[in-house]
């Protein structure tokens, strides 16, 4: 920035270049806000971020952005391109094959039709379908009524409509899986935001995966004039008389803005406004939920394995339990994907197979071990995890798996910690959302998954709902 | 600025937030929502775009008043003739 421009004083400062952050920039930027994003790791994304390792590419966390729709103004996807001014196809979303959630003996099969899953239940739980279709109604009206109730449990609501604890547990997998930061229960709101984002609408991915989105974010932020800092961690915000004016940087660099958007979390964004709190102290507002996940890479397309499917939910258990692992990961369920089964234009194929599977592990266990003992904790466990997902993989089997991969990496809690600010590696953030966004300080605002959106599109419009509400429309 | 020239500011704002509407049968004394796919976020954009583009203030609690062109012609044309000198 030249001289001109680094003296005039910042409207705004962002803390995070995730989703929520760079949407959030995007608008206060196109309305001629001088706005900074202050990021500590040196890649923007976040939690969605992506990395190259050993000359590969690869993303964090995405198996696949959810809220896909190809057209429809009233979504969630239409709202948020028109929002960042983005033309249709900006983010060159291709939409999935299948997807399958597998429980002990039952199969139920999901595309981005809902007629589909209508039909699996139909026909797996013929004796529940009316209480199914009636589930159906009860959210899709929550969502049409678009009211904040607080938490609701989404396991009384949904006991109360659907007797057969196979079918809830069935239905709850996924929605948790993409989303709950909440052991073993959801709120309702969410519970419904998440039906709509995945059984109702769909999944799809960018051929180039998570880069491409972030490209285009960046590209826009950068075209309205924003200003991006990497590298850049946050040690403090700075408060006087219930004011929020400004963060030092761990540089000892201090920055002044009227306000501050902080995408950091909840009981993160606490801790930065209160040097003198320690992590105990918000324990109650840190999540308890964080995950694992293996990717290998094979030499071979998944589907010349016998695996054609997206993604796959599954559980081996009588209940599914979501809740914090007691072992480093929890064998019971998990979540395998294959970014490589999407219908991406012109028959285009990622260069490698690549088998993608997430499930719960336990962040004490992770980041109290030492270097040694982390190492042996990644080789030990990673098999057993490919193992327990081709349990769920009818068409192939765990020595095929092994015989075609020729690359594997691993990420952990402790992985997820170092990257993203996340206390406890909670990848869904708190248990408790600030649905307003608001904080203790005047001028300080949260956005992103602590905010209660959820999923790549739920973040970035969570950072466009504060950035219009609390900055655009009190005139910046 | 005639009032029909500020209906025309209207009319070119929203083209610029919401491309893909057809605008070119927009009856001046209906409102818009009920002729155009357009939310409060989008006329959160009609008030910042006329912030950005004229200098023009719309405070939160007028934003009603921007209901139809017609509504929009009344309620600007002295916003207008106030920034213009």
């Amino acid at each position: 920035m030249d001289a001109a421009e680094a003296g005039k004083a910042l409207d705004t400062i962002i803390i995070g270049c995730g989703m929520a952050g760079l949407a959030a920039g995007i608008r206060l930027a196109m309305y001629g806000q001088k706005v900074v994003i202050l990021e500590k790791h040196n890649v923007p994304g976040g939690l969605n971020s992506f990395y190259f390792k050993d000359g590969r590419k690869f993303d964090v966390g995405l198996h696949a952005v959810t809220n896909y729709v190809d057209s429809g103004r009233r979504t969630h996807m239409g709202t948020l391109l028109r929002q960042l001014r983005l033309p249709w196809d900006s983010f060159q979303l291709s939409p999935q094959i299948s997807s399958r959630i597998a429980f002990p003996g039952v199969d139920l099969r999901f595309d981005n039709d809902f007629s589909t899953l209508e039909s699996e239940v139909a026909s797996a739980f013929p004796r529940d379908i009316d209480a199914f279709r009636e589930l159906r109604r009860t959210v899709l009206a929550h969502n049409a009524a678009g009211r904040d109730s607080g938490f609701i449990s989404a396991r009384k609501v949904v006991t109360r409509i659907i007797r057969n604890s196979l079918l809830q547990d069935m239905l709850f997998c996924p929605l948790m899986y993409y989303g709950s930061a909440t052991e073993n229960d959801m709120d309702f709101g969410q519970f419904a935001i998440l039906w709509n984002a995945i059984f109702e609408e769909g999944f799809a991915r960018p051929f180039e995966g998570i880069r491409a989105i972030i490209g285009v974010l960046l590209d826009r932020y950068r075209s309205f004039g924003g200003i991006r800092r990497m590298k850049c961690g946050v040690s403090r915000i700075l408060t006087a008389n219930g004011i929020a004016h400004g963060v030092e940087l761990e540089s000892g660099e201090v920055l002044t803005a009227g306000n501050i958007i902080s995408t950091a979390g909840l009981a993160e964004t606490r801790l930065l406004c209160h040097p003198e709190m320690r992590r105990r102290d918000v324990a109650d507002l840190t999540g308890r939920l964080s995950f694992c996940e293996t990717i290998s890479c094979l030499d071979t397309q998944p589907r010349l394995l016998g695996c054609d499917e997206t993604i796959v939910f599954f559980n081996d258990s009588e209940r599914f339990d979501y809740s914090q692992s007691r072992e480093p990961f929890d064998l019971r369920s998990g979540v395998i994907c294959f970014p490589n089964n999407y219908r991406y234009p012109d028959g285009m194929a990622l260069p490698e197979g690549v088998l993608r599977v997430t499930g719960i592990a336990s962040h004490r266990i992770w980041t109290d071990y030492d270097e040694q003992a982390y190492l042996r904790g990644k080789s030990e466990w990673f098999p057993r995890i490919v193992a327990s997902a081709a349990r769920f993989l009818p068409g192939t089997s765990e020595d095929a798996i092994q015989h075609h991969t020729v690359y594997r990496d691993m990420f952990t809690p402790r992985t997820i910690s170092k990257y993203t600010s996340h206390l406890g590696g909670a990848v869904y953030g708190s248990p408790v959302k600030s649905k307003d966004g608001l904080t203790a300080f005047k001028g300080l605002y949260l956005a992103g998954t602590d905010q209660g959106f959820l999923g790549i599109v739920g973040a970035m419009l969570s950072g466009i709902n504060i950035a219009n509400k609390h900055v655009l429309m009190k005139g910046g | 600025m005639t009032k029909e020239d500020i209906k025309k500011v209207v009319l070119d704002i929203i083209s610029e937030i919401a491309p893909d509407e057809d605008l070119s049968n927009v009856q001046p004394d209906v409102r818009l929502r009920d002729q155009l796919d357009l939310d409060s976020m989008d006329f959160l954009d009609i008030v910042m775009e006329l912030r950005k583009q004229h200098g023009i203030e719309v405070p939160e609690e007028d934003y009603q008043k921007l209901a139809s062109l017609d509504s929009c012609a009344e309620y600007l044309t002295p916003k207008f003739q106030g920034a213009s000198t």
